[in-house]
Parts: C-alpha cells; sequence; structure tokens
C-alpha cells in the first residue's frame, strides 16, 4: 500500500540535471543547460522560451531523438525508469507507446503516401503485438473520433493533405492517444494554426488529459498558450531555466527579469495607448489574450 | 541538364536535371569571395589544369607538330608492317621517339599530332555550342521567365516540343541528311539546338522566383523598366547558375561530339576527331588497343575534368550561398 | 483524373505530329534530289522512276507527308519491279536499297533491343539504388566518397572506349567471355547471358552513375523530412521506419524517371548495338545512315520519338496514380 502511495506522489516525469550539447566545428556547443523539472501524474507543463532557448531539444532528449552530433547527460527518470543511456530497444518500446509526441507542422509531419488511418494505426500495430489490422483500423477509427474528426470512419482512408490545417493537428493528437500514452510532449502544436484553430486545439488537449489523466509538456514560445493549458511552466532563455513555478504565480508576480520583460511584451487590451515598452527580445506573440 | 552523361542512348535523363534544379533552387549570392574558396580546391585545380593543357594543345597544335616531327595527315609507311596487316611497328602501338604516341595502323598516320588536332575539334564544338546554348537558354528562360503569359506559353511549348526529340537520332538523321561542309558548324548548330532547353527551364524557374523578390519590386517601383530590371537586378543573381551550367554543358557536349563523331556523322575524315579515331580504332582493338586507348583516355580525362569542374564550382557557390 | 488523361492524350498527339511534320520536312528540304538518295548505290534509272512514282516525289510537299501519314494508318502499297507490295498499317515506308519492308526490318530487330535494354534497365536500376541508398546511409563515409568518384568516373568514360576496354580485357585478354553475338534465350541460356553481359554493363554504367546520385539524394533529403522524425517518435521498429516512410517516399521519383529511360531506349541503344555488332535497331539506324537510307532513318527517328513521347505520357499518369496528392487532389 505504501508503494501504491509513492507511486501516485512521485512525479511522472523527472529531469535532473539535463545538459544537451553538440558537436561543432567550433568546439562542442551546449544548448540546454542543467536542467530541472519535474512533471506531476496528470500535470501539465509548459515550457516558454524564444526560438534558439533549448525548449525543443529538450523535448528531443527525453525521447531519444536528438540530432546527429548530439548528446544529453544528466538524468530524466520516466515512472522509475532512467531514459538516458536506455538501450535503443527499449527506448522504442516507449516512444509512442508511454510517451508519445506532437510536433509543429502538421503537414509535412505526416507522410503524404500513406492514408491517415494507416499512420494513426502504425504504432498500435508496432507495438501490440498479436493484434489484427482489422482491429488497428478501429481503434484509428476510435482516435480520430476522439479528436472529434467527423465522419472518421470514412476520412481514415484519406491522405493528408485532403485535410485542414487544424484537422491535421488533430490527426496527430490522435496518433499520439492512440496508444494512451503516460505523457504527452506538445512542440509548439498551435504555431502552425489560425487563431482560432488554436482555441480549438488547445481545448482538446485540455479535455483529452482530463479524460486519460495522461501528463502533458507544451512546449511553446506563446504565453497565451501557456496560460490556458498548464499548470507550471518552466521559462527558458539560451538553454538555461530562469523561472519555474505555477503559471498564476509567475505571471502574476514573476522573480526574473527575463519573465518580466516577455510578459510585457504581451499586448493587453487594457494597455495604455502610447508607447509600448521597447524590449531587446522578440515579441514572443502578437495574439491577444483577451481576458 | 544538357547531355552531361556520355551515354548517349537517349535523352540526357532529368535525374541530373532535378538534382541541379533542387540545389540551385535559390539563386546564390555573389562571386567574390568564391574564388578563394575555388583556388584551394585540389579537385577543382587539377580539372582546371587538365582542361588548361588540352585548350593549350588546341591552340598551339601546329606549333606542337612542327616540334614532333609528324602532321597529322602525313603517312607514314615506315612505321607500319605490311605482312602483319599494315599493325604499327613496335610494341604500344609504335610509341617511340620518333611517333611519341605511336601510329595509326592502315595509315601510319601520327597519332600525336591527331590527337593535338582532335582536341581542336573537340573543344571548338564544345565550347561554341556551350556559348550558343548558354546564350539562347539565359534567353529565352529570362524572356518566358519574366514576362509569363503568353511569351512563356510560347517559349515553354517549344522548349517541351525540342526534349521530346529522341536528341541523338535526331542529330543522326539531320547531320546525315546534309552535305559535308561545314561540318563543325553544323555539328554546332544542331548540338545547340536540341541543347538550349535544358539550360533555359532552369533559367526560367529562377527567374520566376527571382521576379518575386523584393528588390525587383523595388526597382519596379522606382520606374525601371523590363529591360533595366531583367539585366541589371535578375541576371547577376544569376551568374553562379550559368557558371555551373555551362560549365556542366561543355563535358556533355564534347561527349556528344565525339559520339556524333564516332558513328562517322561528325567531322568528316581526314580531318581529325577524337570520336572519329575511337571509331576508326575499333576493328583494330585486339591487335593494337593503344589506337583506341590514347584516345579513348583523353576523352575520357577531359570530360572527368569538366564534370568534376562544374561539381566542385557547384559545392562552393551553395556552401557559399548557405554561409552568406 | 480521365480529364487529366485526355489531355495529356491530346498533347501527346498533337506533338508526336509536329514530331512526323518536322522530320518529314528535314527530309524532304535537305534532300537534293530524294530519288537518287532513297535508291542508294547500285541504283538504275528504272528504279529511280518506280521511287518517284511510289513515293510520289513529284507532288507537292503536303500530298506526299499525307500520303506518309495515311500510310501510318491504312497502309499503302507500293509498285516494286512490277509486282505490288502490300505494306500494313502501320506502313513505315519501304526500303528501295534493301528491298524490304522497314517494318519488317525494325521488327526483325527488335527482339535484341529490348533485350539490350531491359537488362541494361535492370542491372542499373538495382545497382544505382542500392548504391545510392548505401552512400546515402554512409554519408560523408569511405563507401559514400568511393561511390561518388566511382560514379564520377562512369559518367564521364564514354561508352564506345568502356566497350572496347572491356572487350580487350574480358574477351581478347582473359577470354572468360565470348565475343558478344546475339543469342537467344531459347537457344542457349549460359551462353545468352555471357553474351549479353558486356552490353548491358556497357550500356548500364552511365545510367547506374546518375540513378545512384539521385537516389543518394533522394534518401538524404527525405531522411530530414518531418514524417520521419514522427514515425520515429512513435517508436516503430527501424525496418517499418525506413521501407515506409524513407524508401517509398524517395525511390518513389527514381520509378517514374526509370520509366522514361527505359522508353527511349527502346528505339535503340545506337552506340552500344554498333560497337559490338549487334543487329538491334539502333545499329539500324546507325547502318542506314551510313547506306543514307532515307526511308528506314525516317521511320527509326520516329519510332523513337514515338517511344519517348508515349514514355513520358504512361510516366507522367503513372505519377498520378502513385502520388495521392495528384491523384485525389487538395480537398479541405
Amino acid at each position: 500500500m505504501t508503494d501504491d502511495v509513492n507511486k501516485n506522489s512521485s512525479p511522472l516525469l523527472s529531469v535532473r540535471d539535463l545538459t544537451v550539447s553538440f558537436r561543432t566545428a567550433q568546439g562542442p556547443v551546449r544548448v540546454v543547460r542543467n536542467l530541472d523539472f519535474d512533471v506531476p501524474r496528470g500535470g501539465a507543463l509548459g515550457i516558454v522560451g524564444e526560438s534558439g532557448s533549448g525548449k525543443s531539444m529538450t523535448s528531443l532528449s527525453i525521447m531519444g531523438l536528438l540530432p546527429k552530433g548530439g548528446t544529453a547527460t544528466g538524468s530524466v527518470r520516466f515512472d522509475g525508469t532512467e531514459l538516458l543511456g536506455l538501450a535503443e530497444r527499449e527506448m522504442r518500446g516507449v516512444r509512442g507507446d508511454r510517451i508519445a509526441m506532437i510536433f509543429q507542422d502538421p503537414l509535412s509531419s505526416l507522410n503524404p503516401y500513406y492514408k491517415v488511418g494507416t499512420q494513426i494505426a502504425e504504432a498500435y500495430l508496432s507495438h501490440r503485438s498479436g493484434v489484427s489490422r482489422k482491429q488497428a483500423r478501429s481503434v484509428a477509427i476510435e482516435a480520430m473520433e476522439r479528436v472529434h474528426i467527423r465522419d472518421a470512419a470514412r476520412r481514415v482512408d484519406h491522405y493528408p493533405h485532403q485535410f485542414s490545417g487544424g484537422m491535421r493537428q488533430r490527426i496527430m493528437i490522435a496518433m499520439a492517444l492512440s496508444m494512451e500514452p503516460d505523457l504527452i510532449i506538445a512542440d509548439e502544436p498551435t504555431t502552425a494554426l489560425d487563431v482560432t484553430v488554436q482555441a480549438q486545439i488547445l481545448d482538446l488537449l485540455s479535455e483529452i488529459r482530463q479524460e486519460t489523466g495522461a501528463g502533458l509538456i507544451l512546449i511553446t514560445h506563446d504565453l497565451a498558450v501557456v496560460s490556458e493549458v498548464t499548470d507550471e511552466i518552466v521559462v527558458m532563455r539560451e538553454g538555461v531555466a530562469v523561472e519555474r513555478g505555477q503559471v498564476e504565480q509567475v505571471f502574476s508576480d514573476p522573480q526574473a527579469d527575463y519573465t518580466r520583460r516577455l510578459l510585457d511584451a504581451v499586448p493587453r487590451i487594457d494597455d495604455e495607448i502610447g508607447l509600448m515598452r521597447t524590449t531587446d527580445i522578440l515579441i514572443p506573440s502578437e495574439r491577444r489574450s483577451v481576458r | 541538364m544538357t547531355f552531361s552523361s556520355t551515354s548517349l542512348e537517349s535523352e540526357a535523363t532529368p535525374a541530373g536535371d532535378s538534382s541541379l534544379e533542387t540545389t540551385l533552387e535559390s539563386p546564390p549570392a555573389s562571386g567574390r569571395r568564391l574564388f578563394r574558396a575555388f583556388v584551394t580546391d585540389w579537385g577543382a585545380m587539377l580539372s582546371t589544369a587538365y582542361i588548361l593543357l588540352i585548350v593549350l594543345m588546341a591552340i598551339f597544335a601546329p606549333l606542337l607538330t612542327m616540334l614532333s616531327g609528324w602532321g597529322p595527315y602525313q603517312f607514314d609507311q615506315s612505321a607500319i608492317d605490311p605482312n602483319l596487316g599494315a599493325v604499327p611497328i613496335g610494341p604500344f602501338g609504335g610509341i617511340s621517339a620518333e611517333h611519341w604516341f605511336g601510329v595509326e595502323p592502315g595509315s601510319g598516320r601520327d597519332i600525336f599530332a591527331r590527337i593535338a588536332y582532335g582536341a581542336r575539334v573537340s573543344m571548338t564544338v564544345a565550347l561554341s555550342a556551350t556559348l550558343l546554348t548558354t546564350v539562347i537558354g539565359v534567353v529565352m528562360g529570362l524572356l518566358a521567365g519574366y514576362f509569363g503569359g503568353l511569351i512563356d506559353l510560347v517559349i515553354s511549348r517549344v522548349m517541351e516540343f525540342l526534349m521530346a526529340f529522341p536528341a541523338l537520332i535526331f542529330m543522326i538523321a539531320i547531320l546525315s541528311a546534309l552535305p559535308a561542309d561545314n561540318r563543325v558548324v553544323l555539328l554546332v548548330i544542331v548540338i545547340s539546338l536540341f541543347g538550349w532547353p535544358y539550360l533555359a527551364r532552369i533559367v526560367r524557374s529562377q527567374t520566376l522566383s527571382l521576379k518575386e523578390r523584393e528588390f525587383v519590386e523595388a526597382a519596379k517601383a522606382s520606374g525601371a523598366s523590363s529591360g533595366r530590371i531583367i539585366f541589371r537586378e535578375i541576371l547577376p543573381n544569376l551568374q553562379s547558375t550559368i557558371i555551373v551550367m555551362a560549365t556542366l554543358a561543355v563535358p556533355g557536349y564534347i561527349g556528344t561530339e565525339a559520339g556524333l563523331s564516332f558513328l562517322g556523322v561528325g567531322v568528316v575524315p581526314p580531318t581529325p576527331s577524337w570520336g572519329q579515331m575511337i571509331a576508326a580504332a575499333t576493328p583494330w582493338y585486339a591487335v593494337d588497343p593503344m589506337y583506341f586507348v590514347i584516345p579513348g583516355v583523353f576523352l575520357f580525362l577531359l570530360v572527368l575534368s569538366f564534370t568534376t569542374l562544374g561539381d566542385r564550382i557547384r559545392t562552393i557557390a551553395t556552401s557559399g550561398e548557405a554561409r552568406s | 483524373m480521365i480529364r487529366i488523361a485526355g489531355s495529356r492524350l491530346l498533347g501527346m498527339i498533337i506533338v508526336l505530329f509536329l514530331v512526323t511534320l518536322f522530320t518529314y520536312a528535314i527530309f524532304f528540304l535537305l534532300s537534293a534530289d530524294p530519288a537518287v538518295q532513297i535508291c542508294g548505290k547500285n541504283c538504275t534509272p528504272e528504279r529511280i522512276e518506280q521511287i518517284r512514282l511510289n513515293l510520289g516525289l513529284d507532288q507537292p510537299f503536303w500530298t506526299q507527308f499525307w500520303g506518309y501519314v495515311g500510310g501510318l494508318f491504312t497502309g499503302r502499297t507500293f509498285m516494286v519491279a512490277g509486282a505490288s507490295v502490300e505494306c500494313a498499317a502501320p506502313c513505315l515506308g519501304y526500303s528501295f536499297q534493301t528491298s524490304q519492308l522497314v517494318g519488317d526490318m525494325i521488327v526483325q530487330r527488335l527482339p535484341i533491343t529490348a533485350t539490350i535494354a531491359i537488362g541494361a534497365a535492370v542491372l542499373w536500376l538495382l545497382g544505382g539504388v542500392v548504391a545510392g541508398v548505401l552512400s546515402a546511409v554512409k554519408e560523408g563515409k569511405f563507401l559514400d566518397r568511393f561511390f561518388a568518384g566511382l560514379t564520377l568516373g562512369s559518367m564521364s568514360i564514354p561508352n564506345y572506349v568502356l566497350a572496347l576496354a572491356l572487350q580487350f580485357i574480358f574477351v581478347v585478354a582473359l577470354g572468360w567471355l565470348p565475343f558478344p553475338q546475339a543469342v537467344k534465350f531459347s537457344d542457349d541460356p549460359v551462353q545468352w547471358f555471357l553474351n549479353f553481359i558486356l552490353p548491358w554493363i556497357v550500356l548500364a554504367v552511365g545510367y547506374a552513375a546518375v540513378y545512384t546520385r539521385l537516389t543518394r539524394a533522394n534518401v538524404i533529403d527525405t531522411l530530414q523530412e518531418n514524417y520521419v522524425r514522427t514515425a520515429r517518435a512513435k517508436g516503430l521498429q527501424p525496418g517499418l521506419v525506413w521501407r515506409r516512410h524513407a524508401l517509398r517516399p524517395a525511390l518513389t521519383p527514381i520509378v517514374t524517371i526509370f520509366g522514361m529511360d527505359v522508353a527511349g531506349l527502346l528505339g535503340g541503344a545506337v552506340i552500344t548495338e554498333t560497337v559490338f555488332g549487334l543487329n538491334g535497331v539502333g545499329k539500324l539506324t546507325a547502318d542506314s545512315i551510313t547506306a543514307n537510307d532515307q526511308p528506314v532513318i525516317m521511320a527509326v527517328t520516329l519510332l523513337s520519338a514515338f517511344f519517348v513521347i508515349v514514355g513520358n505520357m504512361v510516366v507522367d499518369l503513372l505519377y498520378t496514380a502513385i502520388d495521392p496528392r495528384v491523384r485525389t487532389g487538395a480537398s479541405a
């Protein structure tokens, strides 16, 4: 019994001292430095930062998908198992099945030559032994229905280009869902989408979290997105975490200077008309958060 | 791509074409600093050296043959053995101090002299054809790409039409039907006729994308005429593309001329051409392999050099662009 | 889809027609006295007259041309030495020099051309793709650079030089292979293979080099694609990632190009056949040019163009079938 209690209170994902470096002609470059964070079971963490802050590399290193020349050191404990240094075979078992990832551009992230049903069912057929194509197909249809794609039984045989941008992202989510993962990592899931569709996708992510109890890591440069979906956020800058805490906390009382400037850069509807404060960083998003 | 493969059996495969198009999709930047990268690339330097050697040999052929002592049309009966079916006397096809590359069986002509003069034909035809196709290709590509509409429609259809022809067979057919004088000119014209669409196609697609760029819009807004825009704004950006394409066209044309001469529709004997020499060498290949090996090696190295050169230039041009 | 095929078909017919017209016009314009040329050597005044009559050479260009085109569709009759020769559709003309129907001459030679073309095609496709994939996988390493050098050399050597060199080495010096002759497969499969292997290699080498480079570039590009990343992120077996997400997208364009290349070769591999003395359509082309047998040259030219144009169209259609994006069209 004590074990159960421990299990439930220990974080789903625990990252300690994560450092990601790349071999370059100029020597090793560290794109992520000494990163620490936890994702509680069923919790949602947002990783926020500009391009180049290392947020994507963080997620890729969790998944063991770093591009050539990249190495990750430190510790990434997922449900008790150390992922860094795990044998590729075991890692494959984790990927897609226990941790699923959703990427930024759904059009290029889907293979144009195969039906979406095939691509959704792939993971299922790969990870579960002894299942038939028929079963896999119904899993795919079910997943599509869960992400509210209408007429799923027919559209499961369509190709990626036959869907709109928002729908394609839903398909990516369906792909992630189909295996009922414990953790979903969404890397800029809404960046390539229109504002209205963004909201839908974010709602969908929240809904799924509630239904399945899966954990979520949401990576974005968009503060508005983060504020809607996540409980906790980590603010990254040039590979280092500059701030961490509960979302409301960080937004209302940012500790780090950088965080403050990020927040200031977001135009608010109740801003005074006049000069906007200039910052030396990119304005992360022009989307207003209408509150 | 122009026939950059010497397998002239059919059309140049579009294979090479698409790879060139993708690497030069966005027109690369300027050419000044690339020069330095060029001179330090030993592939490029070696190729250039060999090419220069052949060019010099072609230009100074008369001088060289004066030095070697034998002209390309002189028969030396003493160098061949009539009892053995007119095979050259001595090993390696009769290589000696007299005849640096040996002699031709049957006629006893000095191979070195014929190689030197053959270089003239190869280089003249290839370079002229390259020049012609480049000029026509660039002009057509620019017109079609920049003006679009009806002009583009017409030019594109013509290009497709020409590219649909089985070029080799057509060239053979046309050349065989024409009288035998002015062969070199005819060769250049015929080769260019079928060669320019490949260059034009690439120039056109690059012009199309360049046309949309800001600096063109700016030029238009400031009232520049179409001519000005084309020549001052667009053309300079096509520099690298044109250079690469031209360099890669040359080996194809060398191969084409050699192939046509091999088939007997190129330059007329007794004018020497490397391809023709190899054709003549075919029946002798078993007893006097040198006769085909020597022109074969020269041809091979020349095509190799130009292809390598074009490759190196392209690599330098595209990596230069990436850096800038 | 049918509309696309229809317009392509129309385009193809137009191009074919223009090619026919262009070719015929060239011969018409370029020949000083066609009758004499067609007659060739060993000519007699009677023959010249016959030719003139048969081909209507006194008549205006368009009459002659339509006569020729008509022959392609409905056949023609020739009067030769007092007897009439039936030339069934498609009538490709009559060779007065050799006293044969051109169509017959070509049909006789097609099997050899086809053997050479298809054998070489298989070789270069397999060789090129395998080498290309290996080069891509081992990008930058020794194997890649080795293949890069090899392909460079292969592309640079003229066929006929390679043919002579290989012949010298393997037939004359080593004696491993016989001097290539047209052996029928049905007669002696082993000999057939040994005889054709050299022509196959010579023809395939240049293409293999291009295919290697193309495959390598395609595979490298495809491996960078986001959907490969997605496939890996789903924890799929490497084999599946390779086959479905890397190779299929990378190799599809190559298959279409392959179709066009083979089509081009059906008109005859002129140089390879000539060097090896194999009596295919290509050699027929070369021989008839030397002999100035105009009807044959005209026919072979047309045939070649026909194969290329049809091949292009087939490949275009194939592409619409293979690429789902083209096939189904985008919809929101």
